[in-house]
């Protein structure tokens, strides 16, 4: 690259923004001109039309196209639904699917369970900002990165030589022989799991302690008075009055599991069957150049994503209701 | 107040004249080649073109490799006048796809799967060779590389570059301490791996190593591979990479056995790197390095694991490390397994045939080997010029007569095999999954 290319490149991107900020103040100027009647539906129009159209090139035809391609072999030949027929017949791609029922089962359950616990022990604590900062941390490393320092915790190095993992060396120090972690069914699952909760705990006890904070002193005072237990008021005062944010960071820790990609094929690339739907899905499509049995996979993460969306927007516009 | 306005400049300005410096850092400004001191006598035949012609050439060498190819054909474009801009992609089948369909394709195209070439010139999109292209092919390649660029009898593209499987490595010194020897047939090696397993020398007398990220699997893949092309010659090699046989015909689990019976034992693996498991997880960069510590023997990979020793570390016959040829069934058998580049054209303007008759010179062969790292079978090229000793060896290889070549395998067969399923089979083979389950599942996702 020589100046020159450079200096092209930079004038490229202002050119861009310059277009752009054009076509905004063009519209913004038309909507400013728009005729008396039906100066309403014009204004809407103007305003919703560049979100809409963006959303139909960017979500609409993407999804539409890769619902059809689904049903398409590698040359693009209709061949109806094969490539479902193959994703719950084969025996590798049922593996993925329980895989991916497993992540879904335990990464919200646990990670909310710890998170939860969490908060309530740290709240009012002394030095609660130091203890929630230290467990939110993970959650600025990229999935990527827990996946690559995971991997050195699960590290397998033979016993005559000097263990790099940490899990082995502790194995060890207990008198007991090092093993490949990530090669022993189930075992590799689970521990790419507590990848997963590592990186999530720490969404959930911020979301979790500033709901807590948003519970009404007034509410527990008066359960106090009452008499109730420390148990009873942290059942029947603080969690009903969590509910919003428990099923935000359930929901949102749902979806992030049902699209888990990076930890999986940065510590296994999907072998020793920890394959996930996420995986496998991209391994289809641009690795064995198999378009429709990835979309197919594709289609189905969709299927598994809408309820916990629809449920997720259900309780938070019932909330807002009551308020 | 004229300090904060001052301040608000400052920021901005401050910023943009730091990234503006950063990114200029990242420019080569390079002057123009001299073009004073560039003998043009052997550019003659190819004629002059005017200033600004230019030839697009796309293809999978990147970063200091494309620079490396650039620099190669460097003299070739002060002398013909022709620009060649070369374009590199990681996603190169991919993209290749949507610029032909989007009539946009490149002038030339590098392709180093023999498949997706033939594919191509199915599909009606690829040129055939131009006359002088076919003639510097006739004269300058085996008929098996000349075949690679073949589709339905007519010559569509130049062989470029190549590269060699199919080396074991050893320690020499290791090797003349304890009194082994270099293994002349397959038999022999498998009675030296037995001595070296009985003499107690080493740890265990072959590490290996399978892992490589996201295409983990793929040096099990060349070890099966070596071995078919040994033990069942180059018909079944060829019916089985066509799909002609299935997958799991009795050949292939024969060959398949065969490596098993080196690798699929905790007796023989994995030299200081733990049992026959430890093969899927250890990376491939990282499996022959306990030849040097003294804890294995031998290690088979490809020509380009010379660059994976560490720094100081002599790569000679007399060196620290070096490599024999895995042997065939007979002593003297020459039968080998590699990868290359096919050159092939979209265009057949002018300038484009003669870039493409230049790629397919000893011209060229000579000028891109003696910038070190590669190799290539034209059989033009002076051995002298390779880069170290193995890569010298590696062409007196590919250019002795009797030598034959056959592509890697998983590179020609279709990618949900040979970058999928062939991989993942491994993988599982080596875990422990019998030859005829690996085989069956192998042969299961052949695409119909």
């Amino acid at each position: 690259m020589t100046t020159n290319d450079l200096l092209g490149k930079i004038f490229q991107i202002v050119l861009g923004l310059a277009v752009f900020a054009a076509v905004i103040g063009l519209i913004l100027f038309l909507i400013d001109r728009a005729p008396k009647r039906g100066r309403d539906w014009f204004q809407l129009a103007l305003f919703l039309g560049p979100a809409c159209v963006l959303l139909a090139v960017g979500l609409l035809y993407p999804a539409v196209r890769t619902a059809f391609t689904s049903f398409t072999n590698r040359a693009g030949e209709f061949i109806g639904i094969d490539n479902y027929v193959w994703m719950f017949t084969q025996p590798e791609a049922l593996i993925t699917l329980g895989n991916t029922v497993l992540w879904v089962v335990l990464v919200p359950t646990v990670a909310t369970g710890i998170g939860l616990a969490y908060a309530v022990f740290i709240d009012k604590s002394r030095g609660e900002r130091v203890y929630k900062s230290l467990v939110f941390m993970p959650v600025a490393i990229s999935f990527v990165g827990a996946g690559i320092i995971w991997k050195f915790v699960y590290e397998y190095r033979p016993a005559e030589r000097p263990q790099i993992g940490l899990l082995n060396q502790i194995v060890i120090w207990f008198g007991g022989e090092p093993v490949l972690w990530l090669q022993e069914p189930f075992v590799n699952t689970l521990l790419l799991v507590v990848v997963m909760i590592w990186v999530q705990t720490g969404f959930a006890v911020v979301v979790l302690s500033a709901s807590i904070k948003g519970v009404p002193t007034e509410q527990l005072e008066a359960a106090e008075l009452d008499g109730a237990t420390n148990w009873q008021r942290f059942r029947n005062v603080t969690l009903p009055g969590i509910r919003g944010g428990l099923v935000v960071v359930v929901t949102t820790i749902t979806i992030a599991t049902l699209k888990v990609f990076d930890i999986v094929r940065v510590m296994t690339g999907g072998n020793f069957n920890t394959s996930v739907i996420a995986n496998e899905m991209y391994t289809q499509a641009f690795r064995a150049a198999e378009p429709g049995r990835g979309a197919a996979l594709a289609l189905v993460l969709f299927l598994l994503v809408v309820p916990v969306v629809v449920y997720n927007i259900r309780v938070l516009r019932k909330q807002r209701e009551i308020r | 107040m004229r300090f904060t306005r001052h301040r608000r400049l400052m920021a901005p300005v401050v910023v943009a004249a730091a990234l503006g410096l950063t990114l200029t850092a990242c420019t080569g400004d390079i002057a123009s080649d001299e073009a004073s001191d560039v003998d043009c006598g052997p550019y003659e035949s190819y004629g002059t073109f005017d200033d600004g012609t230019e030839v697009d050439v796309y293809g999978t060498i990147l970063d200091a490799e494309a620079e490396l190819l650039n620099e190669s054909w460097a003299d070739f474009e002060s002398c013909t006048g022709i620009d060649v801009v070369y374009e590199g992609s990681d996603q190169y089948e991919e993209q290749l796809n949507v610029r032909i369909e989007g009539g946009n394709p490149p002038d030339l195209g590098i392709t180093p799967q023999p498949g997706l070439i033939a594919r191509l010139a199915e599909q009606g999109d690829l040129l055939p060779a131009p006359q002088a292209v076919a003639d510097n092919v006739a004269e300058y390649w085996s008929e098996d590389w000349a075949a690679y660029g073949t589709v339905d009898g007519t010559l569509y593209g130049s062989p470029l570059m190549a590269n060699i499987k199919g080396w074991v490595w050893y320690s020499p010194a290791m090797f003349e301490e304890n009194g082994w020897a270099v293994p002349e047939t397959l038999d022999d090696l498998e009675a030296l791996t037995a001595e070296v397993r009985d003499s107690g020398a080493v740890d265990k007398p072959w590490c290996v190593g399978f892992a490589s990220g996201v295409a983990t699997g793929w040096p099990g893949t060349d070890w099966v591979e070596d071995f078919v092309l040994r033990q069942q010659g180059t018909e079944v090699y060829d019916q089985w990479v066509a799909h002609e046989i299935p997958f799991n015909d009795p050949a292939i689990a024969e060959a398949f056995d065969s490596v098993g019976g080196f690798i699929r034992d905790d007796a023989n693996v994995n030299g200081g790197l733990g049992d026959m498991r430890s093969i899927a997880t250890t990376d491939f960069g990282d499996a022959g390095l306990p030849i040097i510590d003294g804890a294995c023997a031998m290690h088979h990979q490809a020509s380009f694991y010379e660059g994976f020793w560490p720094e100081g570390t002599t790569v000679a016959e007399d060196g620290d490390v070096w490599a024999f040829m895995l042997p065939g069934t007979e002593a003297g058998a020459n039968a080998v397994t590699g990868g290359g580049e096919i050159v092939a054209a979209f265009s057949d303007a002018e300038e484009v045939v003669a870039v493409q008759t230049y790629l397919s010179s000893p011209d060229w062969a000579n000028s891109r080997v003696s910038l070190g790292g590669v190799i290539s079978a034209n059989t033009g090229l002076d051995p002298e010029n390779a880069g170290s000793e193995l890569l010298k060896a590696s062409v007196e290889l590919l250019q002795d007569p009797n030598t034959t070549f056959r592509f890697d395998g998983s590179d020609v067969m279709p990618a949900a095999v040979g970058s999928g399923t062939f991989w993942t089979g491994m993988v599982d083979w080596i875990g422990g999954k019998s030859t005829a389950d690996t085989l069956d599942f192998i042969e299961s996702s052949w695409p119909q």
